[in-house]
């Protein structure tokens, strides 16, 4: 009997410390694969080059116009998402009825479970010739069809991490805040709001982290021009696009294949401090609320 | 109509959902004074307070018929906004329920959704509010520290002054020491008693003592039910009901 609980035991640590052993093994071939790169390269000079050439010869290895690639199509999908997300967050949380809150919550949860092949199908044939048009502009695939399409696909995500961080907040602070003599709207910007605070960043960093590492849309709907954007409806490429675009055709052990791996590390800790910004927030949260740990 | 009478309850009768709380309930509350509403659990003693202020109407699917009239006008009248409703009639929770922000700005709340934006009135109705609620000592020095950080005791006393800081005429109690020690509730009492010169009070306790040590009249709830309400000494000396007696002498309940 004992030997059998054993046997459990073991197996279900192993499960779960299995994920573990994923992320050791990760990081450690991001680092064998993308360290040798700064050996020809320096790392400022990796990290601030405005050019990326990496097939020319002599190669360029500048990510600068990758780096802002990224940061602009993810700046603008925040535009998208936030209010989206939060908008729709406070409408569920704060005025639906409960009719319509059973309706929405999973309606907006199926958005997150759309493959994101799905979005850039969309996004390449629907949207970007539709904002071609409306906007006059000499291509459709631009920054900004790229943040249009992670800004609706990170909106379940804000959404529900918001409503979630909402419906944490005490209904006591809303009878407390009805029976001061303050009407709705006050209650809603004066205490709850303000109480969800820390968990409507969380949800909108990590609405962040997932624009940030999506791959399969950008490359389909932002046109692949690595050049450091100046506005956002201009082509660009981004870190992932540009992995997910020459990882295939370049040789193994080469040097661009080194600096694909770079560009996969510099991600990997982008989304790491992402998460570990969020995880902190989110613990105050649950502290300033009273809500233990 | 009587002067001394601060709110009037007509033939009141409240559901939830279908379930009847309250029948037929019919009071007046005397101004300035203390009025203490006891019963057993689930007698409905809580559901008629949050009546005065409408704050069942938070609630959904409940229904609420009668008249509950407020120095002589109906509360529940189309023509009322309940925001003013609920800024005279101050509201003091079971569990002390500070918001997460500062001592100074739990008080000054009110003020500031009432409209209030002249820095020294709040500064001076905050300090005020908290010597009336008898916690200024306390927290004279560390008014900009969050309010959870305080013992529970002086979590409710904090309470008390930020519904004490609008100034409203009646205050209602629900159950204010049912989550505090004995040296807190003895402490929240004390203050009660200090209120009723400014304000009509209302409180809802389980504890029988309380009533007795500090309500002027006290009413005895049972399943929805007015059984009895008059002057405190006469509930728990010569109650007209058995059923009174029985409660207060502690043979149920």
């Amino acid at each position: 009997m004992i030997k059998k609980e054993k046997i459990y035991k073991y197996l279900f640590a192993s499960l779960a410390f299995a994920s573990l052993v994923f992320l050791v093994g990760i990081t450690i071939v991001l680092f064998k694969e993308g360290l040798p790169i700064f050996k020809e390269v320096g790392f400022f000079e990796f990290l601030g080059g405005k050019y990326w050439y990496p097939t020319y010869e002599p190669a360029d290895f500048g990510i600068l116009p990758l780096v802002l690639g990224s940061f602009a199509v993810t700046g603008g999908a925040l535009f998208i998402c936030v209010p989206l997300g939060v908008g729709s967050a406070l409408y569920i949380n704060e005025i639906a009825s409960q009719r319509q809150k059973t309706i929405l919550k999973p309606l907006i949860e199926i958005l997150a479970g759309v493959p994101s092949i799905v979005y850039g199908f969309f996004g390449m044939v629907v949207v970007a010739p539709f904002l071609q048009k409306a906007l006059g502009l000499p291509v459709g695939q631009t920054a900004f069809t790229g943040s249009l399409m992670l800004g609706i696909m990170a909106t379940p995500t804000v959404c529900s991490i918001s409503e979630d961080a909402l419906s944490f907040v005490p209904k006591s602070f809303r009878y407390a805040s009805f029976a001061t003599g303050a009407n709705r709207w006050q209650t809603l910007t004066k205490v709850i709001i303000p109480s969800a605070g820390s968990g409507i960043s969380t949800a909108i960093i990590l609405g962040m982290s997932r624009a940030v590492g999506e791959t399969m849309t950008v490359l389909m709907v932002t046109g692949g021009a690595a050049v450091i954007p100046h506005t956002l409806f201009q082509p660009v490429r981004t870190m992932t696009a540009t992995i997910a675009a020459e990882m295939g055709e370049t040789v193994l052990g080469s040097s661009h294949y080194h600096a694909l791996f770079a560009i996969g590390l510099i991600l990997f800790f982008i989304t790491l401090v992402f998460n570990i910004i969020a995880e902190l927030i989110s613990r105050r949260f649950r502290i300033k609320l009273g809500l233990g740990r | 109509m009587d002067n001394n009478i601060r709110i009037e309850v007509k033939d009141v009768n409240f559901y939830y959902g279908k379930k009847s709380a309250l029948q037929n309930v019919s009071m007046d509350i005397k101004k300035n004074k203390i009025t203490a509403i006891i019963g057993p659990s689930g007698c409905g003693k809580s559901t008629l307070i949050r009546l005065f202020n409408r704050m069942n109407e938070l609630i959904p699917n409940t229904k609420m018929e009668g008249t509950i009239n407020l120095d002589g006008e109906n509360i529940y009248s189309s023509k009322i906004d309940v925001v003013e409703v609920r800024r005279q009639i101050g509201m003091v929770f079971q569990k002390p329920n500070p918001f997460p922000k500062s001592i100074f700005e739990n008080v000054a709340y009110g003020l500031r959704v009432n409209g209030i934006k002249d820095k020294k009135y709040i500064r001076e109705k905050v300090e005020k509010s908290l010597k009336n609620a008898a916690i200024w000592e306390e927290v004279k020095n560390r008014l900009f520290d969050n309010a959870l950080g305080l013992s529970g005791g002086q979590q409710q006393r904090l309470c008390i002054a930020r519904a004490l800081a609008v100034e409203p005429e009646v205050l209602l109690m629900d159950e204010p020491c049912s989550a505090l020690d004995p040296t807190s509730t003895r402490k929240i009492e004390e203050l009660v008693l200090d209120l009723k010169k400014k304000y009509t009070i209302v409180i809802v306790t389980h504890n029988m003592q309380q009533a007795a040590r500090i309500a002027d009249y006290t009413a005895f709830f049972m399943m929805g039910d007015l059984i009895e309400y008059d002057i405190t000494d006469k509930i728990f000396t010569k109650p007209s009901k058995k059923v009174t007696e029985d409660y207060i002498t502690g043979r149920f309940g």
